[in-house]
C-alpha cells in the first residue's frame, strides 16, 4: 500500500533521529551503568542544553555545530558539579532517594525554564535548515544527515575513552566493584562525578545536534525522557552498543509508526516495547543479569 | 505533636467541616477545595509508595481513568455523573489491578516498577489522543448545568463538601492502614520484600491490594477534577505534571504517614499562592517546590510530618 520510496525514506529518517535517540541515551546507559542510578533529571539536562544552544545562537550568533566546542565542556563541568554537590551529597547512598533527588531536580530546571523563557516554542532560524540531500532514492536534510555521522562519531569517541584510556579503566573498575576500586587507590567519588559529567556532556552534543532540526520548549524533556528510558531498557541497561542499537530502532519504530497508524497512535509504539520488555526481557537486549 | 491521636482527628475534621462558616470568602474556599483535592490524589500515591513502598512515576493513571470514565459515560451515554464517580473509582481500581498484575506478577521493583508505570500512563495518554470516544486531542468539555444532582454546584462551598467527604475516606483508609496487619504488612513489604516474602507474607496479593485502593482514590479524585472544572484532555489526564503532583505532596508532607499529603497539599498551595500573589509568574513555585524536595531528601527523610514526630521521640528519649 506504500510505495518502497516512501517506506525507504521513513527508514532512513528513522535512522537519522535514532543517531540522535542513541546519543541521548549514550549518556544516561553510562549514568546507569556505573552509579547503578536512574538520572530522572535526563530530559530537563537535555532541554537546559537546548536552550544554551538557542541563546548561543540567537544572541551571540554561535552556530549550533561550532557550539559543540561549548556545550560539551561547560554540561560536562555542569553535570560534575551536580553530583559533587547536590546528588551525591543528599541522597545518602540509596537509590530511592537518587531518583526523587533527580526528579526534584527535573522539576526545579523545568519551572525555572518556564520562569525566565516562558512556554513558547523556540527554534533556529538556520539557512542550511532545509537543503536537501540525496541518499539513493530519498531526501534527507542536511541537519538530519550531520547529526546522524556525528552521532556515531562522538558514540565512537565515547567508547574508546571508556575501551582505552586510563579514565575510562577506572570508571570500568569503579562501575563493577566499588570497594576493590577504592582500594586499588581510585578516588570513587570523583569517577562518579566524571561519569555523571559525561553522561550529561552526551546531552551537550545531543542538543547541538537537535537543534537545527528540532524546536525547544520548557516541557521538551519529557519527550525524550521517555524515549531514553525505553531506549536504555531495551538496549539492556549500561550497555553501550544496546544504545547505539536501541537508539536505532527506536527511530525506525517511530519512523514507521507514524507512516502506518498516524501522527497520533503512531507515538504508541515506544511505551508499548517499553511495557513489553520491561515484562519479557528487563535485562534488555544486550544487558548481563544484575 | 501527633496528629495521628484521635483527639486531634477529630478536632480537625470537626475543622474542616466547618470551614465554610469560618471561611467567608470564596477564594478562601476554593484555596481549601483545591488543598483537599492535592491531599487526596496524594493519599493515591501515598499508600501505593510511602505505604507499600512501590514508588510509582505514572500515578496519573488512575486519576486520568477517573476523569475520563465519568465524562465519557456522562457525555456518550447520559449516565448521571454521580453513577459516574462510582464507576470511575471501580475503572481506578480496576486500571490498578491492570498495571499491578502485569508489573507485580514479572516482578518488577523499584525503579522499573516507577519507569514501567510511566510507561503506562504514556501509552493511555496516546490512546485518549487517539480514539473518538475520549473527545481525542480536543478532551470533554462538560456542559454547564449547575443542579447538585448532576454534580455541579452554584457555589464552592458544595464542590468543598464532596472533595472533605472524599479526602476524609481516603485519610480514615489510611489510617486503618496504621492500624492494621495489612498495612504492617505493606510496612514490611517496603522495608524488605524478600524477608516479607520469607516470612510468609503474599506479598503479591498484598500489593495487588494496595494498587487497587490506590487506583480507586486516585480515579475518586480524577472524577472531581473533571465535575470541578468541566474539562478533561489527554495531556491533563494522563500527563507527568499530575503524576509528580501526587508524588510531591506526598514526599514532601511525609511519604507513609497519615497526614503527609495533607500537609504536603497545603505547603505547595500557600506556596503557589504566596508566588502567585507577589510574582505573577508561571512556574515559580514549582522552582521552590522542586528545592524544599531536594531539601527534603537529604535532610529530612520523613518529610514535615517526620521533623514533627522525630523531634518529639528524642524528647521523650
Amino acid at each position: 500500500m506504500f510505495e518502497p520510496v516512501i517506506l525507504v525514506t521513513a527508514l532512513i529518517n528513522g535512522l537519522m533521529f535514532g543517531a540522535i535517540y542513541a546519543l541521548v541515551a549514550l549518556g544516561l546507559t553510562l549514568i546507569y551503568g556505573v552509579l547503578h542510578i536512574i538520572n530522572f533529571a535526563h530530559g530537563a539536562l537535555l532541554m537546559l542544553a537546548m536552550y544554551a544552544v538557542y541563546f548561543l545562537f540567537n544572541l551571540l550568533g554561535i552556530d549550533p555545530y561550532l557550539a559543540l566546542l561549548l556545550v560539551i565542556p561547560s554540561f560536562f563541568v555542569l553535570g560534575y558539579l551536580l553530583y559533587r554537590g547536590i546528588i551525591g551529597k543528599l541522597a545518602h547512598g540509596q537509590d530511592q532517594n537518587i531518583l526523587l533527588i533527580t526528579l526534584g531536580l527535573s522539576v526545579i530546571f523545568e519551572n525555572a525554564a518556564l520562569f525566565f523563557f516562558k512556554a513558547d516554542t523556540q527554534t533556529l532560524n538556520l539557512d542550511y535548515a532545509y537543503e536537501m540531500i540525496e541518499i539513493g532514492p530519498a531526501l534527507v536534510t542536511l541537519p538530519k544527515l550531520i547529526s546522524f555521522g556525528a552521532s556515531i562519531v562522538i558514540g565512537l569517541a565515547l567508547w574508546l575513552l571508556m575501551a582505552k584510556t586510563d579514565l575510562g579503566k577506572a570508571i570500568r573498575a569503579v562501575a563493577k566493584e566499588r570497594v576493590g576500586a577504592r582500594l586499588m587507590g581510585i578516588n570513587v567519588d570523583h569517577i562518579f562525578a566524571v561519569s555523571y559529567g559525561i553522561g550529561i556532556a552526551c546531552l551537550g552534543a545531543a542538543a547541538c545536534l537537535l537543534m537545527p532540526s528540532f524546536y525547544v520548549t520548557p516541557t521538551i524533556g519529557h519527550v525524550f525522557v521517555i524515549i531514553a528510558f525505553t531506549i536504555v531498557v531495551l538496549g539492556g541497561m549500561g550497555s553501550f552498543i544496546g544504545a547505539l542499537v536501541g537508539g536505532f530502532i527506536i527511530g525506525i519504530t517511530e519512523s514507521f509508526g507514524g507512516l502506518f497508524l498516524g501522527e497520533s497512535l503512531g507515538q504508541i509504539g515506544i511505551p508499548l516495547i517499553f511495557v513489553l520488555i520491561l515484562l519479557f526481557r528487563p535485562t534488555g537486549l544486550f544487558g548481563v543479569k544484575a | 505533636m501527633n496528629f495521628q491521636k484521635p483527639s486531634w482527628m477529630i478536632l480537625g475534621t470537626l475543622i474542616l467541616v466547618l470551614l465554610p462558616w469560618i471561611l467567608f470568602s470564596e477564594f478562601l474556599i476554593s484555596f481549601a477545595v483545591i488543598v483537599l483535592y492535592s491531599a487526596t490524589i496524594g493519599h493515591s500515591w501515598n499508600i501505593l509508595g510511602g505505604y507499600a513502598g512501590q514508588f510509582s512515576f505514572g500515578s496519573v493513571l488512575f486519576f486520568g481513568t477517573g476523569a475520563y470514565t465519568s465524562s465519557v459515560l456522562q457525555m456518550n451515554f447520559g449516565i448521571n455523573p454521580w453513577i459516574g464517580l462510582i464507576a470511575g473509582i471501580l475503572m481506578g481500581a480496576l486500571v490498578g489491578a491492570f498495571v499491578g498484575f502485569l508489573s507485580f506478577r514479572f516482578g518488577l521493583r523499584g525503579s522499573y516498577f516507577a519507569l514501567i508505570t510511566l510507561a503506562f500512563a504514556e501509552a493511555f495518554r496516546i490512546i485518549a489522543n487517539t480514539v473518538e470516544f475520549t473527545g481525542a486531542g480536543m478532551g470533554i468539555y462538560i456542559p454547564l448545568d449547575q443542579h447538585p444532582l448532576n454534580f455541579q454546584f452554584e457555589g464552592r462551598t458544595g464542590f468543598y463538601y464532596v472533595i472533605l467527604a472524599l479526602f476524609l475516606i481516603a485519610t480514615a483508609i489510611t489510617l486503618k492502614l496504621e492500624n492494621s496487619r495489612f498495612g504492617s504488612r505493606l510496612k514490611a513489604i517496603r522495608e524488605n520484600e524478600d524477608a516479607a516474602e520469607a516470612l510468609g507474607i503474599n506479598t503479591f496479593r498484598l500489593k495487588m491490594q494496595a494498587i487497587m485502593i490506590s487506583g480507586g482514590i486516585g480515579a475518586s479524585g480524577g472524577t472531581f477534577y473533571a465535575q470541578y472544572y468541566l474539562y478533561i484532555d489527554p495531556s491533563i489526564a494522563y500527563g507527568v505534571d499530575k503524576s509528580v503532583e501526587m508524588l510531591l505532596v506526598s514526599i514532601i508532607g511525609g511519604m507513609g504517614t497519615v497526614m503527609g499529603p495533607f500537609i504536603g497539599s497545603l505547603v505547595l498551595h500557600l506556596i503557589n499562592e504566596i508566588s502567585r500573589h507577589f510574582i505573577n509568574a508561571p512556574g515559580l513555585s514549582l522552582v521552590v517546590y522542586g528545592v524544599i524536595l531536594v531539601l527534603i531528601i537529604g535532610f529530612l527523610p520523613k518529610g514535615l510530618t517526620g521533623a514533627f514526630q522525630s523531634q518529639k521521640k528524642v524528647k521523650r528519649a
